[in-house]
């Protein structure tokens, strides 16, 4: 496993060979390598614990969190907007941690805990903010709106640690979340139809009902 | 995106001579620029070298009394680390000026200073670009240029840098540590980091095919008010038309970076003699041999402002 270039092999031995170096190996060095099947697609295998379950996938490396989440395990929630990292439609909470899942590969995060729109809540049981986007009608089509709650979510985590932003006036002291907080702060995530008021109005009450 | 090969390797001098065997080879940290790249092919690597297992995520104090930032600190954390925001607030400022909160908790402290020009032509595949294919000639030269260079450019590239967190490492002298393939270490000063675009547009820094920033580190703090003034065309999320960090000192001295404006961050301290005269004769040296584009000439203008606004504000 020292040199990915030098194996050539067939692609269900190569998926095996991942599973047992995975296994024998951890993570390191290598997950991955190169198979001679047609089109010398490349290929991993890779688990990704997703709302707490785990799935071990065989991927093409070329695989966005995006697209894992998506296409292989099926969670639409998460939305791809511009899968560039501009609309934050894509928004997830990787350990704990906001990020764009269009810009980043799952082969980046084998064995790391990701959660999404569909781990928040259930339509029993909603998420406060997912509860504070109904009342508030934080929305209008709709297409951003799970990207905008684990954002919101990751937002309210960051102010509870101290994290400061560029709307804070003192570096020395503890943030507060006023609303020009809460903007800038949820300046990654675009609402094209223009529902910020009442996302602001529904971010608000959660950070108030949290203070 | 165009297929590559992956690997994680176990250390950093690993992960150099790795990047080096492979000519190809590009490295993956935070992802958040160069995965923008690959999928528009611009950036078209055959393999990655994925350097996020490797620790280097610490801030400690250094020997001198500074502070060392390892290569993969997330700028989210480095914004929030206690230290800087006591001791190198201009640094924090910086860096939570720029980008979204998602991509501060991924983009990196190095892969900030090697982040990738935001020019609409080195975007575009289908247009000429000197700096994505070298002798293709520079579409912006003549084209919709309001974002671009007013100084150190060249007749061959008018790109800027898009950093903000790097006008502040340039303002705080930050010296930049690596690793070559070989395994030997080197330290880079910020003001010899990067190059001038010239007729080499595409080679935009000292480091060697394989080389890897490690950590950066700034000197002990310099003390003074600091401040970090953007203007860009909305309030949040949007690169710099031209951004203005200071330092200054209670004597009226102090230093004075740009960004927005350069291939670089641009700073000159023959410029910052000037300070206690105000801020047009500091800009006016500062900028002196600039050669704007019809579309770009305001933002001589605006770097005075900027300036002479952090001056006022300074004062108050």
């Amino acid at each position: 496993m020292e040199n990915p270039h030098d194996m050539k092999i067939s692609r269900r031995n190569l998926l095996k060979a991942g599973a047992a170096s995975a296994t024998a190996m951890g993570t390191a060095p290598l997950s991955a390598a190169r198979a001679a099947g047609a089109g010398q697609r490349e290929a991993a295998t890779v688990t990704l614990h997703v709302n707490g379950k785990a799935h071990e996938m065989a991927l093409d490396l070329r695989t966005t969190l995006l697209d894992a989440l998506r296409e292989h395990l099926r969670l639409t929630g998460t939305k791809k907007g511009c899968d560039h990292g501009q609309c934050g439609a894509c928004t997830v909470l990787l350990e704990g941690r906001r990020v764009n899942a269009c810009l980043t590969l799952a082969v980046m995060h084998d064995g790391q805990q990701i959660s999404t729109i569909e781990g928040l809540g259930t339509p029993g049981a909603l998420h406060p903010l997912q509860a504070a986007f109904v009342r508030h009608d934080g929305y209008q089509c709709g297409y951003c709106t799970p990207g905008q709650i684990c954002s919101a979510v990751g937002m309210l985590d960051e102010a509870a640690r101290g994290m400061p932003s560029h709307a804070t006036a003192s570096l020395s002291e503890r943030p507060l979340l006023t609303p020009e907080e809460i903007r800038e702060r949820m300046s990654g995530n675009i609402c094209r139809c223009g529902a910020y008021a009442n996302i602001l109005d529904a971010i608000e009450e959660v950070a108030e009902g949290k203070a | 995106m165009r297929p590559f090969t992956y690997e994680r390797p176990r250390t950093a001098a690993e992960a150099a001579a790795s990047a080096a065997r492979e000519p190809r080879a590009r490295f993956i940290a935070g992802g958040t620029n160069l995965l923008d790249l690959m999928k528009i092919e611009v950036e078209t690597p055959a393999h990655l070298v994925d350097v996020n297992g490797l620790g280097l995520d610490r801030i400690e104090p250094a020997e001198d009394g500074g502070l060392r930032i390892g290569a993969l600190v997330r700028n989210a954390d480095l914004a929030a680390d206690e230290t800087v925001r006591r001791d190198y607030e201009v640094l924090a400022r910086a860096l939570l000026a720029g980008a979204s909160a998602q991509i501060r908790n991924r983009a990196t402290t190095a892969g900030n200073l090697l982040q990738r020009t935001r020019c609409p032509y080195f975007y575009d595949t289908n247009q000429p670009c000197n700096k994505r294919a070298p002798g293709s000639g520079c579409s912006a030269i003549g084209g919709v240029s309001r974002q671009l260079a007013v100084i150190g450019s060249s007749d061959a590239c008018i790109a800027t840098h898009p950093s903000d967190m790097a006008v502040a490492m340039r303002l705080l002298d930050a010296t930049i540590e690596t690793v070559r393939p070989d395994a030997t270490r080197r330290v880079i000063p910020i003001a010899d980091f990067y190059r001038l675009p010239g007729d080499t547009p595409h080679i935009e820094t000292q480091l060697a095919a394989g080389e890897m920033i490690t950590a950066v580190t700034l000197p002990k703090p310099v003390g003074g008010r600091h401040f970090y003034r953007k203007v860009r065309d909305r309030a949040s999320f949007a690169f710099a038309l031209v951004s203005v960090g200071v330092v200054l000192q209670d004597d009226g001295s102090g230093r004075v970076a740009l960004g927005g404006v350069a291939p670089q961050p641009w700073r000159s301290v023959e410029a910052e003699r000037h300070l206690p005269s105000g801020a047009a004769r500091v800009t006016e040296a500062l900028l002196a041999g600039a050669r704007p584009t019809p579309d770009n000439g305001f933002k001589l203008t605006l770097a005075q402002r900027a300036l002479g606004a952090v001056l006022t504000e300074a004062r108050t």
